[in-house]
Order: C-alpha cells, then sequence, then structure tokens
C-alpha cells in the first residue's frame, strides 16, 4: 500500500471548545427526547463511525448534461480551498465525534483537478485526529484525460487506495454532445493506468440512455468496456436535469433521448451481460466482482453516518460534539466563495441543519437499503428500529402482501429485499412501503417528537 | 371550445311563458341591468336631438305611456348588433359619442372577450322626435341561441324588434330563430340591413331573402351602417312611428316586477323593475308579494345605463330600485313588487327555464367547496335558468350537477365563476336528460310516475323493467352556402339525424332542417360544422320533445374492476365509437404500474373496446450523488403523498386527473 505514514493520534483537543459552542446551536433544548430513541443509545456502533465524504467544487467545463454542484475557478485559489477543507474537516469530525473514519471519497466536481498534496493534507487532517486504518478505503474520481491521467500516482503516494474512472461513454461523438473533455482512447488509457496503480480497485462509470444511443450500440459498447474495465462497474442513466443545456436541447427537439421502454431494455441488458461476465449487481447501479464493492458506497446505503466536507457537501450525523442526540442532515454552504469565508470565519461551512425525526431517519433507511440486492436483513433494521420489527411493519399491509405475491419484493427470516425484477421498479415499490412504515409509526405511541422536522439555520447562529 | 357553440332553444315554452305574461299585459318592461356605473354622462345636446342630462330635470311624469316605446334588438352573432347599440346610445346622448364606445353594453369580462352578449340591458333613451319627447327603452339581447331564454323575456317586455341582418351574410341560423320569437309574440319587426359599408355588401340579396323567408315586404327594411352611422337616424323614427306603445295604467293599483336583481355593498340589494301599474316614488312603503316583507324605497331612478336617480317611476317605465333588501334572496327575479297598502294578484313572473345539457362542477380542492358554493349562487341568482343539484362522485367529491340551456350557456357560466368570483373548477363532461317509461308497477309506484327522467347514469332503469327509453330531441336549423351541402348532409347522418325539410333561400344558400338526438350535438357538432364549412354555416335548434331510443348503460373497467364515476349512457350505434375514445383518454391519464392494466369499455358483461396500459419494466433511477439523498427522499415522500390520494380500482391506482380528463370536456 502506498499511503504515507501519518501520524494516527487520535486528538481530542477541540473538545472543549466544541462543547463550547454557542448554544444558539442547540435545537432541542424544548425537547424531551427519551434516550432510547438516540441512535447512541440504539446503537452505539453507529455513532462511533463515519465514512467522509470530500467535495471538490470545480471542474474546467461544464458537461451538458450536469446540474451538479461545480464551478469553473476564476483563479488559482487551490491552496485557500485546501486549507479550508482541511479545516472544515476538522471541525466536523470534533463535532460528530466518531473515534474512527471508514472510508473517504472524494468527489466533485473534478477532484482530479486538486493537487495530490490537497488530497495529502485532507488525509492527514483526518489521522490526526481520529482513527483511519491502513486499509481504510480511499476512493477518487478521477476524469480520465491526460493531466488526470498523470497524476494517478501520485495520489496513489497521497494515500488514495481506489479510483472511480468517469468513462461516461466510449463513443467520441457522444463525449462529445455530453460535453466532456476526454476522448475514449484516453478514457482507456486511464483505466489502464488506474488498473496498474490500484489492482482490482478501479471502477468505471458508465452512462446510458444518452442521445441517439441505441439498444444495439450500447450492447457492443458494455462488452467493449468488458474487455478492458476492472472489477467494478457502476451504470447510471442520463437524467435530464432542468437548467442544463442538454434538457434545452431536449425540450427544443434539437436532441432526443431514447423512450423509457428503451433504457429499460438498455438497463435490463446491462444487468444480463454483466451477471454472465461474473459481476454481482450489489446495487441498483453498482456491480462487482471479486468483491471488489466499494465499502464507501455501501455505508451510506447501510445507513452509516456520513460526514460532507465542502461546498454543498451532504452530511448525516448525530452531532455529539454539542450534546446532540439525533441524527441531522446536514448541508454545507454551496457557493465556494461563500463557503470559503464562512469556514475561515467559523471553522465550517454548514449551511442547513435538519434534524431527523426517528421516522425520517427510518424512511432513509429503508430508501437507502432497498438499493442494496441484499436489502435490509433483519439486524440492520434493528439498529435503527429496536421496537418495530420488519414484519411488524411490513408484514399486514395489503399492497406489501400484493408485491411479495407477485414476486417484487421478499420478505422472509434473512431481509426484506427486492426480487430481481423488483429492484428494477423499486422507485415504485418504496412509496408503498413508506405509506406502510408511516402507518405502522402512526399507530405506535410516539416515541420522538420534539425534533421532528426542526430547520435550523446556523449561518446566523454564531 | 368554439364561441358559438349551439344552445338550446326552448321556444314551446317560451311561448307558453311569453303568452301567458301577454294575457296579463302587453306592457310587461322586462329588462335586465348591470353595471355600467362610472361611464361618462353626456352632457350637451347632440345634433338636434335634445338631451335630458341634468339629474334634477328629468320629470318623467311627462312620459305618458303614449310617448314610451319598448324595443330590443336581435340578430345572429356578429351581425352588429352591439355596435347598433353604441350608436343610439351616442346619438340620444345616453353616452358621449367617443371611438372607444364599442359594445358599450357589453360589460362582463366574458362578453368582450368573446364579442358576444350573455346578459340583456337596458337603457332608456330620451329621443326627441317632431318636437315630442319620447322615452325609449332598449334592451340588448344575447345573440346566441344558448340566450334564447334571456332573448324571449327581452322579447316579452317589448312591443317591437329591430331584427338586423348583415348585408354581406345575409340571413342565419339565428336570425330565422329569432324572427319567429318575435313574430309568435306578435311583436313589430322592422328588419335593418347592417354593414352596407362593407365592400362585398348587397343589400338587395339580403332584402329579398327577407322577403322570401319572413315575407316582410323588402321596401320595410331599412339599410345602415351601424358602424359609421349611416341611417341611424332613421331606425330611431322607424321606433316611434312603427312600434305601438305599451298597455299600461297610472291611475291602477302600483304593480312591478322585479327583472333583475344584484348586490351593492353599501347600498344593499339593487332590484331592476318593470312597472306595470301605477306609480312609485321614494319613501313608499312597498311589498314583496313572494316573500310578503315590507321595505321602504330610499331610492328609484332610471338606467341609462347607469343609475340615474328619479323621484318617481310611472306604469310603462322601467329602472332601479333600492329598498333596503339585505340579501339578493329578497329580490327574487320574477318576484312582484306593490304598495304595502294595496296587495295586487302576482304577476306570472318567469318560468324556469328547462335545462337540457347537465355537467357536473366540482371544486378543483375539497377546501374550496364553501367558495365555490356561494360562488354559484351567487351567480344562479342572476340566471335562474341554471338549475343546481348537489352531486358527489367518488373520485371528484363533493360538488353539483348543472343543468344549462345549452354549451355556450355552461362555457360562460363556467368562465364568469372563474373570472368574477376566482372559482377554479372541474367540469364534467355534458350529459343529456334521458327518460325512461317503467313497466314494473313497483317502480312506477316507487317513483310517483310512469316516466322518469335520468340525470345521472347511476339512476339508469335495466332493461327489464323498462318498456321503452326516450331521448331528447332538436330540430336544428343549418344555413349554409350549397357547396358544402353534401359534406353537411354526411356529417348530419353520422350524428343520427333525419333529414326534414331543404330549401334554396336564394340560388347560393340553402336552408336544411333536421331531428338530431340532441346528445349528438352538445359537444363538439357546431365545431365541425364550422370547420367543414369554413365557417359559413350557421346553426340554431329548438326542443322537438322526446323520441324513443336504443339506450344502453356503458360501463368502463380497468382490469375487469366497473369505475362507478365513468358509467355513461349511450345510444346502441354509438357505444362503439364513445367507449373506444373514452378508453383511449383512460390510458393517457393513467401512468404506467407494475403490471399491465386492461381499460375496457363494456356493455353487460360484453367487452366492445380495449386498451392496454403496459406494465412498467423498469422504474428506478441511478445515483444518488455525493450522499445528496435529500431530492430523491423528497421526490419519494411526495409519491408516496399521491398515492394515499389515489384513487383504487381493484389494484389499479388511478390519480384523480385521470377522471377529470376523461369526464373534462375536451379542449378545442
Amino acid at each position: 500500500m502506498k499511503i504515507n505514514p501519518v501520524t494516527r493520534m487520535i486528538k481530542r483537543t477541540f473538545l472543549a471548545a466544541g462543547r463550547a459552542l454557542s448554544p444558539g446551536l442547540r435545537f432541542f433544548s424544548l425537547g424531551e427526547i427519551t434516550e432510547d430513541v438516540s441512535e447512541r443509545a440504539a446503537s452505539p456502533c453507529l455513532t462511533k463511525q463515519a465514512s467522509l465524504y470530500v467535495h471538490w467544487p470545480y471542474c474546467l467545463r461544464r458537461c451538458t448534461y450536469c446540474n451538479f454542484n461545480k464551478y469553473i475557478p476564476r483563479e488559482n485559489n487551490y491552496h485557500i480551498l485546501t486549507d479550508c477543507l482541511q479545516r472544515e474537516t476538522e471541525t466536523l469530525l470534533q463535532l460528530s465525534q466518531v473515534s474512527s473514519i471508514t472510508s473517504v471519497f472524494f468527489g466533485g466536481g473534478t477532484p482530479s483537478l486538486a493537487h495530490p498534496s490537497t488530497i495529502t493534507a485532507i488525509l492527514e487532517t483526518v489521522s490526526r485526529q481520529v482513527n483511519l486504518s491502513d486499509k481504510a478505503e480511499v476512493s477518487l474520481e478521477v476524469n480520465p484525460t491526460p493531466v488526470g491521467m498523470s497524476k494517478l500516482e501520485d495520489y496513489c503516494r497521497a494515500g488514495v487506495n481506489r479510483f472511480s474512472v468517469g468513462v461516461q461513454s466510449l463513443q467520441d461523438d457522444d463525449l462529445k454532445i455530453l460535453g466532456r473533455d476526454h476522448s475514449s482512447h484516453q478514457a482507456l488509457q486511464t483505466i489502464e493506468e488506474a488498473r496498474r496503480l490500484c489492482p482490482g480497485r478501479v471502477s468505471v462509470d458508465v452512462m446510458f440512455g444518452r442521445p441517439k444511443q441505441s439498444v444495439e450500440s450500447w450492447e457492443n459498447e458494455l462488452s467493449e468496456l468488458l474487455k478492458v474495465c476492472d472489477d467494478h462497474v457502476s451504470l447510471y442513466q442520463l437524467t435530464l436535469e432542468r437548467g442544463t443545456q442538454l434538457f434545452k436541447q431536449v425540450e427544443q427537439g434539437e436532441v432526443t433521448v431514447p423512450v423509457d421502454d428503451v433504457t429499460a431494455e438498455m438497463y435490463r441488458c446491462a444487468r444480463r451481460t454483466l451477471h454472465q461476465n461474473g459481476f454481482l449487481q450489489y446495487e441498483v447501479s453498482n456491480f462487482a466482482r471479486n468483491n471488489a464493492v466499494s465499502h464507501h458506497n455501501m455505508s451510506y446505503w447501510r445507513g452509516r453516518q456520513y460526514i460532507g466536507v465542502g461546498p454543498g457537501a451532504h452530511g448525516r450525523f448525530v452531532p455529539l460534539g454539542e450534546g446532540g442526540v439525533v441524527r441531522e442532515a446536514r448541508t454545507q454552504t454551496l457557493e465556494p466563495d461563500m463557503w470559503i469565508r464562512e469556514v475561515q470565519q467559523r471553522g465550517h461551512g454548514t449551511r442547513r441543519r435538519i434534524p431527523l425525526s426517528h421516522h425520517e431517519l427510518l424512511e432513509e433507511v429503508l430508501v437507502m437499503g432497498m438499493r442494496m440486492a441484499e436489502g435490509i436483513n433483519h439486524k440492520h433494521w434493528e439498529m435503527f428500529s429496536p421496537d418495530l420489527g420488519l414484519h411488524e411493519v411490513f408484514g399486514t399491509s395489503t399492497d406489501v402482501q400484493e408485491l411479495l405475491q407477485s414476486g417484487k419484493l421478499i420478505l422472509d427470516d434473512r431481509s426484506l429485499r427486492c426480487s430481481w425484477d423488483g429492484l428494477a421498479l423499486l422507485d415504485s415499490i418504496l412509496p408503498a412501503l413508506m405509506v406502510e412504515l408511516e402507518t405502522q409509526i402512526l399507530q405506535r405511541p410516539q416515541r420522538d417528537h420534539s425534533a421532528d422536522g426542526q430547520t435550523q439555520k446556523t449561518s446566523n447562529s454564531q | 371550445m368554439s364561441l358559438f357553440s349551439p344552445l338550446l332553444r326552448r321556444v314551446t315554452q317560451f311561448k307558453m311563458c311569453r303568452r301567458k305574461i301577454q294575457h296579463y299585459s302587453m306592457t310587461c318592461t322586462v329588462f335586465r341591468h348591470r353595471w355600467m356605473k362610472g361611464l361618462p354622462v353626456f352632457s350637451s345636446s347632440f345634433r338636434t336631438i335634445s338631451t335630458q342630462t341634468d339629474k334634477e330635470t328629468i320629470d318623467l311624469s311627462k312620459f305618458p305611456v303614449d310617448k314610451i316605446r319598448n324595443f330590443c334588438i336581435i340578430a345572429h352573432i356578429d351581425h352588429g348588433k352591439s355596435t347598433l347599440a353604441d350608436r343610439l346610445l351616442e346619438m340620444t346622448g345616453a353616452i358621449a359619442k367617443t371611438e372607444k364606445n364599442k359594445q358599450v353594453l357589453d360589460k362582463l369580462q366574458v362578453e368582450r372577450e368573446r364579442g358576444i352578449t350573455v346578459k340583456a340591458q337596458t337603457a332608456s333613451l330620451f329621443y326627441n322626435h317632431q318636437g315630442q319627447q319620447y322615452l325609449l327603452n332598449l334592451i340588448d339581447t344575447p345573440g346566441h341561441v344558448d340566450f334564447s331564454y334571456e332573448v324571449s323575456r327581452s322579447i316579452s317586455a317589448c312591443q317591437g324588434v329591430l331584427l338586423i341582418v348583415d348585408a354581406n351574410q345575409g340571413i342565419q341560423a339565428q336570425t330565422v330563430a329569432n324572427f319567429y320569437l318575435a313574430f309568435e309574440a306578435q311583436l313589430t319587426v322592422i328588419p335593418v340591413i347592417n354593414k352596407i359599408d362593407l365592400k362585398n355588401a348587397d343589400p338587395e340579396r339580403v332584402e329579398a331573402q327577407i322577403e322570401k323567408v319572413f315575407d316582410i315586404p323588402r321596401e320595410d327594411c331599412i339599410r345602415i351602417s351601424a358602424k359609421l352611422g349611416t341611417n341611424v337616424e332613421t331606425v330611431l323614427q322607424a321606433v316611434v312611428n312603427r312600434i305601438p306603445p305599451p298597455v299600461a295604467n297610472s291611475h291602477d293599483p302600483f304593480k312591478a316586477l322585479v327583472f333583475d336583481s344584484n348586490f351593492d355593498h353599501y347600498r344593499g340589494v339593487v332590484a331592476n323593475i318593470a312597472v306595470f301599474g301605477g306609480r312609485v316614488r321614494k319613501g313608499d312603503k312597498i311589498m314583496s308579494a313572494h316573500l310578503g316583507k315590507t321595505y321602504e324605497v330610499n331610492e328609484l331612478g332610471l338606467l341609462r345605463p347607469d343609475e340615474h336617480p328619479t323621484q318617481k317611476l310611472f306604469a310603462g317605465q322601467v329602472g332601479y330600485i333600492i329598498a333596503g333588501m339585505k340579501d339578493v334572496k329578497e329580490a327574487q327575479i320574477g318576484d312582484t313588487i306593490c304598495h304595502q297598502e294595496k296587495p295586487v294578484e302576482p304577476l306570472p313572473g318567469f318560468k324556469p327555464a328547462k335545462a337540457m345539457v347537465f355537467a357536473g362542477m366540482y371544486p378543483m380542492d375539497q377546501s374550496e367547496y364553501p367558495a365555490l358554493r356561494s360562488a354559484i349562487e351567487r351567480l344562479t341568482l342572476n340566471d335562474s335558468s341554471v338549475t343546481v343539484q348537489r352531486d358527489s362522485s367518488l373520485a371528484l367529491g363533493a360538488g353539483w350537477r348543472l343543468g344549462f340551456l345549452g354549451l355556450l350557456h355552461m362555457e360562460v357560466f363556467n368562465q364568469r365563476l372563474e373570472q368574477e368570483y376566482n372559482a377554479s373548477v372541474i367540469v364534467t363532461a355534458p350529459t343529456v336528460p334521458y327518460k325512461a317509461v317503467l313497466s314494473s308497477a313497483k317502480l312506477i309506484k316507487e317513483h310517483g310516475s310512469e316516466e322518469i327522467t335520468i340525470v345521472n347514469p347511476a339512476q339508469f332503469p335495466d332493461r327489464s323493467v323498462v318498456s321503452e327509453y326516450l331521448e331528447p330531441m332538436v330540430l336544428g336549423t343549418i344555413f349554409a352556402p350549397d357547396t358544402y351541402t353534401g359534406k353537411i348532409m354526411t356529417l348530419c347522418l353520422n350524428r343520427r339525424a333525419i333529414q326534414k325539410n331543404m330549401v334554396y333561400v336564394d340560388d347560393q344558400r340553402v336552408m336544411m332542417k333536421y331531428l338530431f338526438p340532441l346528445n349528438e350535438i352538445v359537444v363538439d357538432f357546431y365545431d365541425l360544422l364550422k370547420s367543414l364549412s369554413s365557417g359559413y354555416a350557421s346553426f340554431d335548434y329548438e326542443n322537438a320533445g322526446y323520441q324513443a331510443a336504443d339506450l344502453i348503460k356503458m360501463d368502463i373497467l380497468l382490469n375487469g374492476q366497473p369505475v362507478e364515476e365513468l358509467t355513461t349512457i349511450v345510444h346502441r350505434d354509438r357505444a362503439y365509437t364513445t367507449g373506444k375514445a373514452m378508453c383511449e383518454r383512460l390510458k393517457d391519464s393513467i401512468p404506467r404500474q407494475m403490471f399491465e392494466i386492461a381499460v375496457q369499455a363494456a356493455i353487460g358483461s360484453k367487452v366492445i373496446a380495449r386498451e392496454t396500459i403496459k406494465a412498467y419494466r423498469k422504474n428506478v433511477l441511478a445515483k444518488c450523488y455525493g450522499g445528496d439523498i435529500t431530492r430523491k427522499m423528497k421526490l419519494l415522500k411526495r409519491q408516496a403523498e399521491g398515492k394515499k390520494k389515489m384513487r383504487r380500482v381493484g389494484s389499479v391506482e388511478v390519480p384523480k386527473d385521470a377522471f377529470i380528463s376523461v369526464l373534462k370536456r375536451k379542449d378545442k
């Protein structure tokens, strides 16, 4: 492994300071939160660890389909950004009071624009404060351009041990339509280089449902990809997002995208082909062979805590550092310059905090968990819902019975999960499950309460 | 929706109503009056006509019955009725002459937008003729057949009519209809040929048509251009010279008919009255025959067309009265008022017009029910031809089944609800009232009669207990250039119509009469007729009673389960077409689900049409970028919420708007 030696001392230096954070941040002062509802009580392991997501907000250009939080940098302020990412990491780690970070993911934007020293710096920051195992998965999204490729080795030295290569397409024409700044040839080279550096830990992202794409061309593309790819494939369907160039083009009839039945066939085809090539679908859009699953993503789906650092990053954790007992949905300030200013002023750029009620937490656990092929096992569910088992919640509903009988859903001694066919229809299944969950929770004596739905903006509170 | 969709004429009923009124007195001056507040009052003499403008100087006692003329203007749509009214108002000084006087009497937003008149309006005009001052009461009438009820009420208040015909278009279907209304009421008809300034005007040809169709000597026609004012003076002279004065006596006890009312926040109810006998003055104690309540007259006056207070109103005159009534219900249209100490035999009032087209109206959201209820109540008070019945639907919730005189009437009502009361409504597809003749003695006893009317398909009695079903028929008149005859005949045949008559009114124009089932023309007949004749055909119809028909109840099924709110009564010959169309519309509005859905139309157990909604093959979206699941959660929660609101038919989830799009009339 190429992870450079860093001090892995757990420092609690900020603990005291954290406790002293302004009382304005406390939003459950009125609440009578019973101890058994908090995650700490339900399952201590949930609050002791988290994964870390680091957002690099810059891109060199805008892809025509992307509405994600990214900015074209005006000047080179990468070093300031690096400082701020470190600073926010420190603050949030301290606030969460986790003792270990189980995985790190550098996403973006285009994180492969970051200097490898930035990665080093952030990982060092993490290691200074909490336990970050040598074996912990550290992933980085790579844009397969020559520049990106040239830095892979340095990233590895910095501590990255898994690459996710944004291939998107192997058709050069399509890459142009999508506004990508790489060629299919460059993508292949990047995969090769990444595999050389991190064998067995390279993922490729491919996109289907692209303009003018046919089922046949998609099949060909997939078999091309299978020749060169490593042990992990992420399949994404192109979604038209409002406000993107592609959305406009489609709306104005300049570009057409395949209709639902065609994308359904593409998805079915890809699942079958990947399966035939030894890839197990472990989640709606993720496939792995040789057990090369992404641990970082798995921890999202399993409802574990995650800390989001960087402009617009999202997090889900209990702010134990200020006495919090319920998990919060947290969002950082979107706009990089603003975020930088906030981090410089108060150590973090958290813009929005929404304490999740027990019900909301279970909804997220359900929605995320059902994306996995393994679904939600009883133990997993019990960790979040000690009083109300899966059978109790879903066992009696006629809607769920219909889903079970039609073979789309399975509820047995092992878990609640989708069948092969059911997984492709998950978004139709989930609303039914959510309705049932709500019904059952409302029927039970109230256990969670005060923090329900409260939103607190912290930007003004300090 | 076309501006001129066909409307129902209730000729026979009108006749009845008219004759009754006539029997009492020909002077029943029935006017409608609304708005017009804030219009400039002309304040100087105009040409040679002296103008009465000073409010204090009007002495109505100077207008005995022989100096009063009550008349209205009737015409096919767009033949220039409202423009002529504008000119008459200008020339008699009721309004200042400006370029802006366009459709002065058409004040409803819907009237202006559509260029039609919906409510008849009243304007009292002062006209000096050969040294004599006359009071001319002009009633602007609605042009469309849908509002012939209003036309009829206007006609019943008059002794004469101006029948306007476009010099270019000639006689049209409504010209004929309106002429017969006036003719049967024995009114003086003054034919006026308008738009003689147009390049293609052919007044000779139109005069020949009038002579041929109406048997009026061509010499009686007055050729005018209302737009330019040409010859309009002649029209005013003809009104005085040819139309007889009303018959009323100011020495009789006071008796007046309430013909319209509206509510003013500051002054209470403003009732518009026609004085049938005697006189009324400010401070009089009056009584309503209907409720027996007494009031004191606070204010009264003329409509010119805005309110113009006077001291008294005399027999034969028309005006408004404010008497401390707090609720429009206290001034019901058709009510008779008299002096408290001198009760009189009430006037016959108006029989409610019989609704011929029914449609459900439901609030967009059930929380808007009370607001919509009060809006409907207020509108129906001024439009007694609308019948209201509470109804409820599984899909649409609580609402009403409203009966209208015709489709334009319905459209206008709906538009007024939206524009004047800011209420958004769901309107279901129109249906007509069918009848069934019961054969079962038990059922006859239950219903109290052998013949029952079926408005709601849910109440359609089974064939086994019925000796026959009846459907409403109408006699339609179509005017068109003869080049379109073939196409029109095909259209009519497709609508189960039977040709009764076909006449050339001149060498190019044909008048055709067809007996139609009403159901066949309520939705889109007029639009089709207009489009296949490039807009040249005109259409009008009148009620023609009921006829036996092979009616059946058609169910719409979703995976074999009947959808109660979509049950329809159809003629057997039309079942397939109707069923197919409904299935197609339903298919387009139900989202795909995890299983295949059969959308079927069935008669009894026999399926006659089918559409299939294919099952979803995939409905899952990929990536949750960077842990941002907020958006995804929101979307799913919305779907979960939506799911709760779905109507379940078997295991099929149907969004409410699916029913709406099937039940709603098609947007055109």
